[in-house]
């Protein structure tokens, strides 16, 4: 190493010390070559939709029947709920438009949640005796089954749209509150001296530390919040039925009217939406955290 | 006996400087921590703190920051002067090295202008030019440490608190760390209050080694350390080296006892 003290500049010989090699993001996986691994990838979803798939017939075709002795058109074959659902146009029109009609509830009761949620974990961040005052409320709302009170919320707001966000926002306002306070209290003291000894401010320590450390958590709090908010919103439909008809009032509908083939299809069509909601959030937090968030696994 | 706050040096002073009188710290859990300490350092030394861990070493530089209060004596030296060296380096993992670096003077509100210019300087002095744009979470524990370094140099501070800065790194990192510290004091004549528990490291580094005992910690030995700056590497393998660093060893057995 040599050390020009004229100028003050330190170099070592190479630019950097011995220890400055990079560490590259290893996977945490099993140390196969690329290309094998990508198989496993591959195949490993290819077989689970295959089982999943062969045991939707195993139950039509023999278990219903066989061993829990029902009949067989309890559960629709897929091929016929897929001829059914989506091959027929007018079946098809009015299944999308109830997944337009969920979908909209659900993302009206998500951004809801997402706003109070993250104002509400900020203002107890900022003064503990919020949180031991309204903690013991928010997990409580989050216990309560919700169909208890579906009477209540129908009487206050009606059976339409806004009781149905109202639903929406009671089931997924949770994970964001404790996943946003979790992350915001989770800079370490260190860190904390740190901001102190150069003279910053609440606004600054939020802003500059608590908030953009607390991102990750903060993503996942937004992907649980977005599977949930699809359930509260086909739950809201099953109960509150005045106007659109969202895919929680169809699946009522094609059950009275013993349409199986319909009702399975209005059931796929919701957890596609919840699994598109899910992946959509998982990959925004990555776009927004994955550049510099250490998580433990590898392209989650 | 009652406290005083930490007073800013006396301006007939030119060069900055801590000074501890009979500094003696208790916590609130009745965990007697520092017991009468008196230490000086002035701008151009360099004064390491040796001892067993837990001894409230860390707690020193805690009250010459102003970050704790001591509970007995008095404390003179201006915090604002100071910069403070963290165990970890403490970076933020969501900005790049060189908005790392960029940070304590973000916080402070220096001029963008300035503050670009001192960023670009002290990346290159720690060299680390050419990783600018990488994440900690890219970098190794000695590059993060060089980060954690630029950030408080950008301050120019007078005085430096280093609190065990290079103990959770390797052998080599460490020696290969402190000699270009060693380099900056030379040509920066900053002054410091180092803390460590390798002897090999304060002997090396200081002009002033103190020996503290075991909790509550009290200062039970002082060496001066002779040899003249610029210290170069091979120092280290020297018969004098090794005589004071067993002395100093030496005195910390006892302090353990």
């Amino acid at each position: 190493m040599s050390a020009s003290t004229e100028t003050g500049t330190i170099q070592a010989s190479d630019g950097v010390g011995p220890e400055e090699d990079v560490q590259q993001a290893v996977p945490l996986a099993a140390p196969t070559d690329g290309k094998s691994r990508k198989w496993i990838e591959l195949i490993g979803p290819v077989l689970a939709l295959f089982l999943f798939i062969g045991i939707w017939y195993l139950m039509h075709y023999w278990a219903l029947e066989a061993v829990f002795d029902r009949p067989a058109f309890l559960i629709t074959e897929p091929d016929r709920v897929i001829e059914e659902s989506f091959l027929d146009s007018d079946n098809r029109t009015t299944l999308l438009q109830g997944l337009y009609w969920t979908t909209v509830v659900a993302m009206c009761g998500l951004a809801i949640s997402i706003v109070l949620g993250m104002t509400i974990a900020i203002g107890m961040a900022q003064a503990q005796w919020l949180e031991r005052s309204f903690w013991p409320y928010l997990v409580a709302l989050q216990a309560i089954p919700i169909l208890a009170i579906t009477p209540i919320i129908a009487s206050v707001f009606g059976f339409g749209f806004s009781a149905r966000i109202l639903v929406c926002v009671i089931i997924s306002l949770f994970p964001i509150v404790s996943n946003t306070l979790f992350g915001l209290l989770s800079a370490d003291r260190m860190q904390h001296d740190m901001f102190t000894l150069h003279g910053a401010g609440r606004r600054t320590r939020l802003m500059k530390l608590q908030l953009p450390g607390a991102m990750p958590a903060i993503f996942t709090g937004f992907r649980i919040a977005a599977g949930l908010s699809v359930i509260g919103a086909v739950v809201g439909e099953l109960f509150f039925r005045r106007g659109e008809k969202g895919i929680g009032i169809l699946l009522d509908v094609f059950r009275q009217r013993n349409n199986y083939p319909l009702m399975y299809g209005a059931l796929l069509l919701s957890s596609m939406l919840g699994i598109v909601v899910f992946s959509l959030f998982g990959w925004i937090g990555n776009k927004v955290v994955g550049k510099w968030y250490e998580s433990t696994r590898e392209g989650r | 006996m009652t406290a005083d706050t930490v007073t800013p040096a006396p301006s007939k002073e030119t060069a900055a400087y801590i000074d501890f009188q009979n500094v003696s710290m208790t916590f609130p859990d009745g965990t007697h921590a520092v017991d009468d300490v008196s230490l000086e350092v002035r701008q151009g030394e360099f004064v390491t703190v040796v001892g067993p861990s837990g001894c409230g070493k860390s707690t020193l530089l805690r009250i010459a920051s102003g970050l704790a209060k001591q509970t007995a004596g008095t404390v003179i030296g201006n915090p604002r002067e100071m910069g403070y060296v963290f165990q970890d380096a403490t970076l933020l993992q969501w900005r790049t090295v060189q908005r790392n670096v960029d940070l304590f003077a973000e916080l402070e509100g220096m001029p963008k202008k300035e503050r670009q210019q001192r960023v670009a300087e002290n990346i290159k002095l720690v060299g680390l030019t050419g990783h600018e744009d990488k994440y900690p979470k890219q970098l190794s524990g000695g590059m993060k440490m060089r980060v954690s370094l630029a950030r408080s140099l950008v301050m120019e501070p007078s005085m430096f608190l280093f609190d065990e800065p290079f103990g959770a790194l390797d052998e080599i990192t460490r020696e290969f760390l402190n000699d270009e510290l060693l380099s900056m004091f030379s040509a920066k004549q900053f002054g410091a209050l180092f803390i460590t528990h390798s002897i090999y490291e304060a002997v090396f580094l200081s002009t002033r080694v103190l020996v503290m005992s075991a909790r509550p910690g009290r200062i039970v030995a002082s060496f001066d350390i002779p040899f003249a700056y610029p210290r170069t590497p091979d120092l280290r393998f020297g018969a004098d080296f090794a005589e004071l660093a067993g002395e100093v060893s030496e005195a910390l057995r006892g302090a353990h006892a």
